[in-house]
C-alpha cells in the first residue's frame, strides 16, 4: 500500500467566470517524481498555487501533507518546499545569508543551519562562491541553489514550477540529479515542465488541458495509451484539442 | 521568536547594502534640512517700491527714505505719473506703488489731514499683503512722529492707541524656530513611511514574497521585522535633525528631549503603519510612490506646517484631525518652543495612538499570505 501524500478531489479554482482550474483529481504517492505537464494557461500554475496554500481554491477538496488545503495552508506551509518560476531568492544576499535565512524561517537551529550550508555547498562546488551576491550569480547556478534552499528544511513534499526554464541541457541534467537525489531521501517531487524529454524522468505525469486533466499514469502507459512511442506526441495529441492558450 | 531575528538580521543586510537607500535615508533629508528653513521664510524681504512723488517737498522726502530706509522694501522707480509706475506693476518689476499727492505736506499742516494712495501687484498673495502692512505701519509710524513733532495746528492731538506686544516663546519671531521642528518632522515622516511602502512592494515586484509567503513565517513577524529597521532608522535621522537644529540653527528644546523621543518612537508607528498599509495595496513600486505622494501632501498642507490650521475652513480642520503629521508638528513645536510636558502632550499620545492601532491593524488584515 502506497502512502498517499497530495490527494485532490473535483478541485477548482475560479476567476470570475473563467475555470482557470476546472475539477482535477488526482493523488501523488510519498518519494515518487510526480511530472505535472500541460501547455502555458492549462492552469498547472494556478492548480500549484493552491496545493502550496498560496491560492485558495474555489471548491472541491485537497489534502496536502495530511493537512486541508481549505483550513490549515500554515500547516502546510510547514512540510512542503515551493521554488516558483520567477527566481525568487533573495539577489542582494550571499549564498549562505539566503541559506541562512530561509533555514532560520523553517525553525532550523544557527548550529543545525551552518553545518547544513557547508555540506551543501561542497555538493554543488560553490565552495568558492558561498559569499557572493546570488544576484551575480549565472542562471544555472540559481536554479540549483534555488532548489536546494527549497528543499533545505527537508520538507516532505517540494513543489518546482518549471524549475528548468532557459537552462542549457548540461545544467539541466545536473538539475535532474539533484531531483533525483532528493526523491532517493524520500522527498515526493512534484514538478511542472515543458519540456517532454524531463516528462519522461517522471514516475508518473499527468497531462492538463484548459484546467482539466486529461491523461494520468507512468510515461510508457501514456505512450500506449495514445499508441506512439514518444512523449511529444502524446502531447500533440492533448494539446491540439486545447480551445484556450496564452500565446 | 528565533524566526524573527534572522527576518530582522536580513532586513537590516538589505539595508546596508543598498548604498542609494542610506544616501536616500540620511544624506537627503539633511541636505533639506540644512537648505529648506532658509528658503521656508514667512518675513518678506525685498519689497520691490515704486514711488510717485507729485509734492516733492521735505516732508514727502522723509517719508520715502523712512520707507526705504526700513529695510523690508527695495525703490525700484521714482515715476513721474501713476500710469507710469503701473507699468512697473504690469511687467511685475514692482510689487506696491506708494502714490504722494501733490500738496502733501501744506495739507498735513494746515488741513491736518491727507490721503496717500498705495497699490499692491496682489498675484503673490502674502508677498503684497505683508507688504502693503508694513508701509501702513511705516506710514502711521511717520505720521505719530509728525503729529508730536508739530504739535496738532487745532491745538488736540487725537488720542491714540497704541499696542504693545509681545511674542511668547517666540520672543523674536524667528521664523526657523517655527519652521525647523515643523521641517524635521516632515522628514520623519517622509523617511518612514516611504521607504516601508517601497521596500514591501519591492518584494512583491521581485517575487521574493512568493518565497516567503510559502514559508510558515507568521504575519506579525513578517510585518514587524519590515518596521523595525526603519523605525531605528528614522529615529537616527531625527538624531541627526535635533543634532543639526542646534549645531546649525541654535534651536534647543525647551523641554525635555526624551518626551520628543517618546511620541517620536509612538508616531513612526502611524508613518510606518501607513506605508505598510500603502503597500498591501500597491503590486508596483510605481504605484506605491504616487499614492505616498498624494498623502504626503495632505498631510504636509493639512498639517499646520506652513499654514496655521486654525484659519482653515471646516472640511479641511476636520481632514486635519485625522493627519498624524499634525499631531507630531504641534507637538515639536509644543515642546521645542514651549517646553511642554509628558502630561500636556497626553491628549496628542491618545489621537496618535488610536490612528496607529487602527493602521496597523488595517494593514495586517489587508497582509495576505493566501490569495
Amino acid at each position: 500500500m502506497k502512502e498517499i501524500v497530495i490527494q485532490t478531489e473535483k478541485l477548482s479554482k475560479i476567476f470570475g467566470d473563467f475555470h482557470a482550474v476546472d475539477g482535477i483529481s488526482f493523488e501523488v504517492y510519498k518519494g515518487e517524481i510526480f511530472g505535472f505537464l500541460g501547455a502555458n494557461g492549462a492552469g498547472k500554475t494556478t492548480a500549484m498555487r493552491m496545493l502550496c496554500g498560496l491560492s485558495h481554491p474555489t471548491s472541491g477538496k485537497a489534502m496536502v501533507a495530511g493537512f486541508d488545503v481549505f483550513k490549515q495552508t500554515e500547516k502546510i506551509k510547514k512540510n512542503i518546499g515551493y521554488m516558483s518560476q520567477k527566481f525568487s531568492l533573495y539577489d542582494d544576499l550571499t549564498i549562505l545569508e539566503n541559506l541562512e535565512l530561509f533555514g532560520g524561517i523553517y525553525g532550523m537551529s544557527r548550529k543545525e543551519i551552518r553545518e547544513k550550508s557547508q555540506s551543501l555547498i561542497e555538493k554543488l562546488g560553490l565552495e568558492n562562491e558561498s559569499k557572493k551576491l546570488v544576484g551575480s550569480l549565472p542562471l544555472g547556478w540559481k536554479q540549483k541553489l534555488a532548489f536546494s534552499v527549497s528543499i533545505f528544511h527537508e520538507p516532505k513534499i517540494v513543489f518546482l514550477d518549471e524549475p528548468t526554464g532557459g537552462v542549457d541541457p548540461v545544467t539541466r541534467r545536473q538539475f535532474w540529479d539533484l531531483i533525483y537525489d532528493a526523491a532517493h531521501r524520500g522527498i515526493t517531487v512534484f514538478v511542472t515542465t515543458h519540456y517532454m524529454d524531463e516528462a519522461e524522468y517522471c514516475n508518473r505525469i499527468s497531462m492538463m488541458v484548459d484546467g482539466r486533466i486529461e491523461a494520468l499514469g507512468s510515461p510508457s502507459e501514456l505512450k500506449a495509451q495514445f499508441h506512439t512511442d514518444n512523449m511529444d506526441e502524446v502531447f500533440y495529441q492533448l494539446a491540439r484539442a486545447a480551445k484556450r492558450s496564452d500565446s | 521568536m528565533k524566526t524573527i531575528l534572522f527576518l530582522i538580521q536580513k532586513e537590516f543586510r538589505q539595508i546596508f547594502r543598498d548604498k542609494a537607500i542610506l544616501v536616500i535615508t540620511f544624506v537627503v533629508p539633511t541636505i533639506q534640512f540644512l537648505l529648506l528653513p532658509f528658503a521656508a521664510n514667512y518675513e518678506v524681504k525685498n519689497v520691490n517700491l515704486s514711488v510717485v512723488d507729485h509734492d516733492r517737498s521735505d516732508m514727502s522726502q522723509e517719508l520715502i527714505s523712512k520707507v526705504t530706509g526700513s529695510g523690508y522694501f527695495k525703490l525700484v522707480s521714482y515715476d513721474e505719473s501713476y500710469d507710469q509706475a503701473y507699468k512697473n506693476i504690469e511687467s511685475d518689476a514692482s510689487d506696491v506703488v506708494l502714490e504722494i499727492p501733490k500738496g502733501f505736506e501744506k495739507n498735513l499742516i494746515k488741513e491736518d489731514h491727507e490721503e496717500l494712495f498705495v497699490a499692491v501687484n496682489a498675484i503673490n498673495g502674502s508677498k503684497a499683503g505683508l507688504g502693503s502692512s508694513y508701509l501702513l505701519q511705516i506710514i502711521s509710524n511717520y505720521n505719530n512722529d509728525i503729529r508730536v513733532e508739530t504739535g496738532s495746528s487745532s491745538g488736540n492731538v487725537a488720542p491714540q492707541i497704541d499696542v504693545a506686544s509681545s511674542n511668547w516663546f517666540n520672543i523674536h519671531m524667528n521664523y526657523k524656530l517655527y519652521f525647523v521642528p515643523g521641517i524635521l518632522a516632515l522628514l520623519v515622516t517622509l523617511v518612514g513611511g516611504f521607504q516601508t511602502a517601497l521596500n514591501i512592494v519591492k518584494e512583491k515586484e521581485i517575487g521574493t514574497i512568493e518565497q516567503i509567503n510559502v514559508t510558515p513565517i507568521k504575519k506579525h513577524h513578517f510585518i514587524i521585522a519590515k518596521l523595525l529597521p526603519f523605525w531605528v532608522l528614522a529615529n537616527v535621522v531625527f538624531t541627526v535633525g535635533l543634532f543639526l537644529a542646534w549645531l546649525v540653527y541654535g534651536i534647543t528644546s525647551e523641554g525635555n528631549v526624551f518626551v520628543m523621543y517618546t511620541f517620536i518612537a509612538l508616531y513612526l508607528f502611524v508613518a510606518l503603519g501607513f506605508g505598510l498599509l500603502v503597500s498591501t495595496f500597491c503590486e508596483t513600486q510605481q504605484q506605491a510612490m504616487l499614492i505616498m505622494f498624494f498623502f504626503m501632501l495632505i498631510f504636509i498642507l493639512l498639517g499646520g506646517l506652513f499654514t496655521p490650521i486654525d484659519s482653515m475652513p471646516a472640511w479641511a480642520k476636520t481632514v486635519s484631525r485625522f493627519n498624524p503629521m499634525r499631531y507630531l508638528v504641534e507637538v515639536m513645536r509644543m515642546v521645542m518652543l514651549k517646553g511642554s510636558s509628558l502630561h500636556n502632550i497626553l491628549p496628542h499620545f491618545a489621537i496618535v495612538l488610536g490612528l496607529g492601532i487602527f493602521l496597523n491593524g488595517w494593514a495586517v488584515l489587508n497582509y495576505r499570505k493566501t490569495n
